[in-house]
């Protein structure tokens, strides 16, 4: 079972994608350079306090709206560790999980758990926060297998016996 | 256990007898849309991603530039050229500054029955003539490109059944921005809506679009009609012929039912920065707005268009108002040619520009400045949607915003 800890970022509900990267910076070059502007509509600062390694924990409704998969993209080459919210719009999710981007849905965690905070994520069974155990639900292995591969085409690389891309 | 319109277009693409919700099926897609808002990313992964790149079917693909047009920098000029070349390469169907991509597809492609992916989340509004359209990213899209099928949960579908008849003065739009007030941002996340009842009967084509695209602003996968002898009719006039007319069985899974009365919706506005805060426009009439807008794949067609002339002819927009009138696609700006109405446009002071997308984008033309209020019949009010951060963007129907534009701030079309 894969675990690790990280630093939570907290936002609220309905964090659409024109917030996780505004449509003025999507004409930029690359998702290197739109990076920096993540979430800068609700907090401008954001974008280069997130560390390696750290969680995002949001309300409900996370990632509504556009269908541009910058905005998982972004949020993974801020090497975002995985982004827990009480649900996910569909679009997004099904283009978080194309890109490798780790995505946990639980109801409870978001009220309980402060900026800052140091918690515990058990994939695919709770994350632990102020002493408590939260259950998450077990993604479907077909899923979790194109995560771990580093997102959709990766997936179809290996499935088809290729080299894995940089 | 009966099926659901949305099953049955479902089963047909698996080529199996019968679908239910939570499946997992793969499906031949009938036909799939991009626009300039993410193509260049689909074309750079099918280049440096693929070692043996193909397309399954180039006849099945329609490329549409609409969202930064005329280009408005470099930048854009570029992402415009890689899908134009990348187009007449492989002989993909390519429009350019036609209009935009949603209106494109239903006046030229969408067929009752077809299965359809769109890289773009308003992709839903083919439900107004009974197809399942759906809004993927570039990765599915690319995947759906070389191989001509895609995986698909099957999704759960919630029945809207309508009654009544819209009262004069109060539009589509209205009902469908109080039923997304009502049931919220998050209300149908991953399921289908299927609107039906008598209520769905008095509905036009055009007027079904206005529904079936907002359902992404619900969190739909997919909003769908039963393409019934209005859509029929309608689909004749643009001829072409259904790929298959579904109806829902008697005994079709609903994971549950809302009824609509159309008799009591009224006129409405979505508040910044929500598209589900949505109070009666009455309540909102006062607050001072600098730009207003009619147009976008939700509202830029002829019968907003005809609102907006109704209500401007004679009168003037306000001096301290930027009105911007903006059609669909072209076929409805040459239409509105010929009845006149952008005659009418341009002597009360309104700006009307090319068919695109427009305000509605927040990128290339209209964008407010700090602090600056709009009111839109665009598709999203999120904050910084239309500019600067600061800015808010309230929703409305055509008429709403018309009113707006005239008195200066939001009012309604009987307070003119």
């Amino acid at each position: 079972m894969e675990t690790f800890k990280s630093k939570v970022w907290v936002l609220g509900d309905d964090i659409d994608t024109d917030i996780i990267i505004p449509t003025d910076y999507l004409a930029l070059k690359t998702i290197g350079d739109m990076k920096k502007y993540a979430f800068s509509p609700l907090r401008p600062e954001l974008a280069g306090q997130i560390q390696p390694g750290d969680v995002i924990v949001a309300g409900k409704n996370f990632g509504c709206g556009s269908s541009r998969e910058q905005a998982p993209e972004i949020i993974k080459a801020l090497q975002v560790r995985c982004v827990i919210a009480k649900s996910f719009a569909r679009i997004f999710f099904r283009n978080a999980i194309n890109n490798g981007l780790l995505l946990i849905e639980t109801p409870d965690l978001t009220e309980q758990v402060e900026e800052g905070q140091e918690i515990e994520v058990c994939v695919n069974h709770c994350i632990k926060c102020n002493g408590k155990e939260y259950p998450i639900a077990s993604l479907p292995q077909n899923l979790v297998d194109i995560i771990q591969a580093g997102g959709l085409v990766q997936a179809m690389r290996k499935r088809n016996g290729l080299e894995p891309l940089e | 256990m009966g099926m659901t319109i949305a099953e049955k277009i479902i089963a047909a693409a698996a080529g199996v007898e019968s679908v239910k919700p939570g499946d997992i099926h793969t499906v031949t897609l009938d036909r799939m849309m991009s626009n300039d808002g993410t193509t260049h990313l689909t074309i750079d992964m099918y280049h440096q991603q693929l070692d043996h790149p193909a397309i399954a079917d180039s006849k099945k693909l329609v490329f549409i530039v609409d969202h930064n047009v005329p280009a408005d920098n470099p930048k854009t000029a570029a992402t415009h050229k890689k899908m134009r070349d990348f187009a007449r390469e492989h002989q993909i169907d390519f429009w350019e500054g036609k209009g935009v991509c949603h209106q494109i597809m239903m006046e030229h492609y969408v067929r009752p029955g077809e299965l359809i992916f769109g890289a773009d989340s308003h992709t839903c509004t083919y439900g107004a003539l009974g197809a399942f359209g759906t809004g993927v990213g570039c990765t599915d899209f690319l995947y759906g490109m070389v191989t001509g099928t895609s995986w698909l949960l099957v999704p759960e579908t919630v029945k809207f059944n309508l009654t009544g008849k819209l009262r004069k003065g109060v539009y589509p739009r209205d009902l469908m921005l109080h039923i997304i007030g009502q049931i919220g941002a998050n209300g149908v996340n991953y399921q289908v809506m299927e609107f039906s009842g008598e209520g769905a009967k008095t509905l036009s084509v055009n007027d079904r679009m206005v529904l079936c695209n907002l359902a992404v602003e619900a969190g739909a996968k997919s909003a769908i009609f039963e393409a019934d002898e209005i859509a029929l009719s309608w689909l004749k006039d643009h001829g072409r012929q259904p790929k298959q007319v579904f109806t829902s069985d008697e005994d079709a899974h609903y994971i549950c039912e809302y009824t609509f009365n159309l008799d009591d919706i009224q006129p409405v506005v979505a508040r910044p920065d929500f598209v589900d805060d949505v109070i009666p426009a009455a309540q909102a009439c006062g607050t001072k707005i600098d730009e207003a807008f009619v147009g976008s794949c939700n509202n830029g067609r002829i019968d907003e268009l005809r609102v907006a002339a109704r209500l401007l002819k004679g009168r003037q927009v306000a001096d301290t108002v930027r009105f911007l009138i903006v059609p669909a696609s072209n076929d409805v700006y040459l239409q509105a040619l010929e009845e006149g109405l952008m005659e009418t446009f341009m002597e009360a002071g309104a700006i009307v520009m090319n068919a695109n997308c427009s305000v509605c984008w927040g990128s290339c033309q209209g964008v407010i400045g700090e602090n600056e209020v709009l009111i839109s019949t665009g598709t999203r009010n999120f904050k910084g949607r239309a500019g600067h951060p600061s800015s808010k963007v309230y929703l409305a129907s055509a008429a709403t915003v018309t009113a707006s534009a005239i008195k200066g701030f939001i009012a309604t079309e009987d307070q003119l």
